[in-house]
This record gives structure tokens, sequence and C-alpha cells, in this order.
């Protein structure tokens, strides 16, 4: 297996635990009372139809969105500076190399980078297959390249707490599933909290599954598959789990 | 493929040329109300020192108006971008601005600043300081929110943010911004002349057509297209070189025909 600088995580990741969370749209009140507990080194799936404010509650656990609520690590210490973000789009700064791209966030903090950010910017981009593209802008890369650097500069922030907001939903099938494989490997032992709309992704990936559907939305009971992540596809009680989630959704989340 | 659409160019323009040449001739024109081609460019020839002079005075006061005016520009759009106040204080007086023409105070920049060739620099760079300010301040606003949102989780500054994100991200609409300060920079320049100066091709017009020397009007006017275009493609090769990521649709479809 490849090394992977900066992991595993430690101090362990923490936990994190949303209490009481209410977010308004548009002056309409998209959830309210809503509670999760995102357990430490594990990896968190929250599906649900599109428009149920998943996005949202991700969104207000990365402090990117005001609501009401707490969210809080089960360590004590505050989660500003411990989460990285993964969006929908790769996000990649189209003017600069994919390096730079990869250690985007030391610049933004102002830090100086120096060779010590560089090695483990190259270190990562080995570890996603990238680096013999480092020196490339993003428009010469595929769109499962352009995510596999998105991959490597959320990697690279070094963070316990990750958030993917439907990562790989962008991606054609065989490409999702490698990268799926790809995430589950390079984020063991960090707190994710993965938004997907994908019943088989979070069956692949998830230690936890929550539904968030109905009206008003509420969150499902966790749902625990069995077996080591990433799970194969071709199990057949994955296959069962991901019939009886598709259900779920249809039904708008009365099961 | 350069240079066929460089031949299509010569031959559209060989056409005009022609065409010019036919009207004068059976039209019977006399030279004082529009000379031949031929007339013209004996006239660039015989005067060239002349109209070389001129044409030096014209450039300069375009390309330092040029230089002036984006830098203010892209100053105010920043300024505009970075604070709110700038924002409620400068931009209804910036809009504003835009109800007077400039051509209108041009004498009064004349009256300011001299017949030398600062009240002309001052009219490039009022022109040009316009597009420039809008433009560029458009691209700061119209980050990709996404970007916005990602340099927020990385624990970005605002400045850092407008440093390594918002600035590059504005700077393709900065470019044509410029495109189009390069098209009406020689306006500015030219326009000065008329209303008061001792040099420039403007000037130049202006006493050539009292005196009804047509054909030396004609010589300046088609230096001073040559400025132009030379200086539109000049900032145009510019802008490209330094926004290699940019897709450019238009050029690479009309490279392929």
């Amino acid at each position: 297996m490849t090394y992977v600088p900066g992991s595993p995580v430690a101090p362990p990741a923490p936990a994190i635990h949303v209490t009481g969370a209410a977010i308004g749209f548009g002056g309409r009140l998209l959830f309210s009372g809503l509670n999760m507990v995102a357990p430490g080194g594990r990896t968190t799936c929250l599906l649900g139809p599109s428009g149920v404010g998943k996005s949202s509650l991700l969104r207000l656990i990365a402090g990117l969105l005001s609501g009401s609520g707490r969210i809080s690590a089960d360590d004590g210490q505050p989660l500003t500076g411990r989460l990285a973000w993964m969006g929908q789009q790769d996000l990649l700064l189209p003017w600069a190399t994919i390096l730079d791209n990869v250690i985007l966030g030391s610049k933004l903090r102002g830090e100086k980078v120096g060779l010590a950010h560089r090695d483990r910017a190259m270190a990562l981009l080995d570890a996603v297959g990238l680096m013999d593209r480092a020196t490339c802008r993003p428009d010469a890369l595929s769109g499962g390249m352009r995510q596999r650097a998105a991959l490597a500069r959320t990697l690279f922030e070094d963070r316990p707490v990750v958030l993917m907001d439907e990562p790989f939903s962008a991606l054609d099938a065989i490409t999702r599933l490698d990268m799926q494989d790809l995430a589950a490997r390079l984020l063991t032992g960090r707190t994710v909290i993965m938004v997907t709309h994908d019943p088989l992704e979070a069956l692949r990936l998830g230690h936890e599954i929550r539904v968030l559907s109905g009206s008003p939305p509420h969150l499902s009971a966790p749902l625990t598959p069995d077996g080591e992540t990433p799970r194969p596809t071709d199990q057949p009680g994955l296959l069962v789990q991901q019939g009886k989630l598709l259900h779920h959704l249809r039904q708008g989340g009365v099961a | 493929m350069m240079g066929a659409r460089f031949v299509r160019g010569m031959v559209t323009l060989a056409g005009l040329v022609l065409a010019w040449a036919l009207l004068v001739r059976l039209a019977d024109l006399p030279h004082y109300i529009l000379p031949g081609p031929e007339r013209v460019a004996l006239r660039l020839v015989d005067d060239w020192a002349l109209l070389a002079r001129h044409a030096g005075f014209t450039a300069a006061e375009i390309v330092l108006g040029l230089g002036l005016g984006t830098l203010c520009g892209g100053l105010a759009a920043l300024a505009l971008t970075a604070s709110s106040a700038a924002r409620r204080w400068l931009l209804p007086l910036l809009l504003a601005s835009q109800a007077i023409p400039v051509f209108a105070i041009a004498p009064l920049l004349v009256l300011w600043l001299g017949y030398g060739m600062a009240s002309k620099v001052a009219m490039a760079t009022l022109i040009i300081f316009f597009p420039v300010t809008a433009s560029f301040y458009d691209g700061l606003r119209r980050t990709d929110p996404g970007w916005l949102d990602l340099a927020r989780t990385m624990g970005a500054t605002p400045w850092t943010m407008l440093r390594h994100v918002r600035m590059p991200a504005a700077l393709p609409a900065l470019g044509s911004g410029l495109r189009m300060a390069a098209a009406v920079a020689p306006i500015g320049a030219v326009v000065g002349e008329w209303v008061g100066a001792s040099a420039g091709l403007g000037y130049l017009m202006l006493h050539a057509t009292a005196r009804v020397q047509t054909d030396l009007t004609f010589a300046a006017l088609f230096i001073l297209a040559l400025l132009a275009v030379g200086l539109w493609l000049l900032v145009d090769l510019i802008v490209r070189r330094a926004l290699p990521w940019l897709p450019d649709s238009v050029m690479n479809k009309e490279e392929t025909k």
C-alpha cells in the first residue's frame, strides 16, 4: 500500500454531534430540531432525495451556512480549522497547476510554501496516481483525474474531519467505483461525513448510513452494513440492502 | 491558417482601395474633396517625417493613457471589491460620471492642463478608466461561490482569498475591459488634440483640412488607423498570452477552417 503522509490521524478523529439543527431557506424552514452523531474515525453517509436539505446540513456543519443548532466535537475542541471540504465539482483553479492546486490551502492560510509542502503534495499526488501530472493545468486532465486531484487537495489539508458533498456524482460508473476505493483507503481513520444520492455508494463506503427524508425532513436510525469498506459490489447482501434503500427513498422515507 | 487570414484581409483591403480609386475617377471628384489613393500614398511618402513625428506624439499619449487608465481602473475595482464603504460612496459617483460625455469636458482639461501632452493623456485615461473598472469589478464580484466556500473551509483571510482566488478569476473579465479600452483609447487622444494642441495626428488632421490639404488628412487618418489596429492586436496578444488556461472557442473554430 502506498504510504500516505499525515495518516493515520493522531490523535483520534473526534465524533461530531449535531444538536437541534435548523436551517431556513428563502423564508421557508428546511428542517428543524435535527440531531445527529457522526462517530469518530468512521464514515457516515447521508442519503436522501434531492432538495431535502442534506447538502445544507453538511454546509451547516462546515460553517458555510448560518442556521441554528449546536455543532460540536466530542473532544470539546472547536471544529474550526479541523475540517476539510470536498464538493461536487472538483473546484480546481483553472490557472494553477495540479501541484499548486493541491497546496492551495497553505497559500490561503498565508503559510510560506516550501520544499516540505511540495514533497508532501507530491507524495499525495503519487497516492492518487497523478504524480506525472503535477505540472499540468486542470484542463489537461479527464474528469476522473480532476476529482483525484481534488481528493489529493483534500488530503493535503490533513484534517481529522472530512466533509464531502456528492464528491463523485459527476463521474461515470466505473470511475466512480475506482474513486470510492481510493477514497475509502486514503480517508481511513478520519471522521468523514459524505452526502450522496447513490445508495450503492453509501453502502460501499459508509460505516453508518443515515437517510434524511420526509416532510418535515427527519433522519432515520443509522444503518450499519457489515464488512470492511470499501465493500465489494458483488456482495448479495449489499445488493439486497441497496434495493431496500432505494425503495425507502422512493417512498419518501416512510418505511 | 494565420497566413490565409492575412491574405483574405489584404484582398478585402485591396478591393476597397480599388473601389475608392474608381469612385474618384468616375465621379470626377476634385482632390480637395476626396483625393484618390495614389495621391494619399504619395503624401505618405513625401511627408513621412512630419507624419512620423506627429504619430509618435499621439502614440505616446495613447500608451500613457492606456497605462494610467488601466492602473486607476484596476485599483478602483479592487477598492470597490475590498470595501463596502467604497461601494456605497464611490459606485453611484462612478455611474453618474458616465452620464457626462468625456468629450464635453475636453476643453476644460485643455484649460487646466494646457496644450501639451498632459491634457490628452488625461482625456485618454478618463475614457479608459470606466470600461476597465466596470469589467474588472464585475469579474471580481462573480467568483465561483464553490471556490469561495472551499477557500473559507481552508481558513483563507480576505486578502489571501483576493490574491489567490478572486483576482486571478477576474483576469479574463479584466482582459475584455482592456480590449475595449484599447479600442477607445485613440478616440480620447485625438479628441483631446482637436480641442487644442500643438502636435499629434488629430492636430495635423485639423490643420490639413483647414488648409484644404485633404490628402494629408487622409494620410494622417491612415496612420491613426494603423496605430489603433496595431494597439488592439498587441493588447489582444498580451491578454491571450497572460491567460493561457482560457478556452477560446471562437478563435479555435476560425483556425481549424
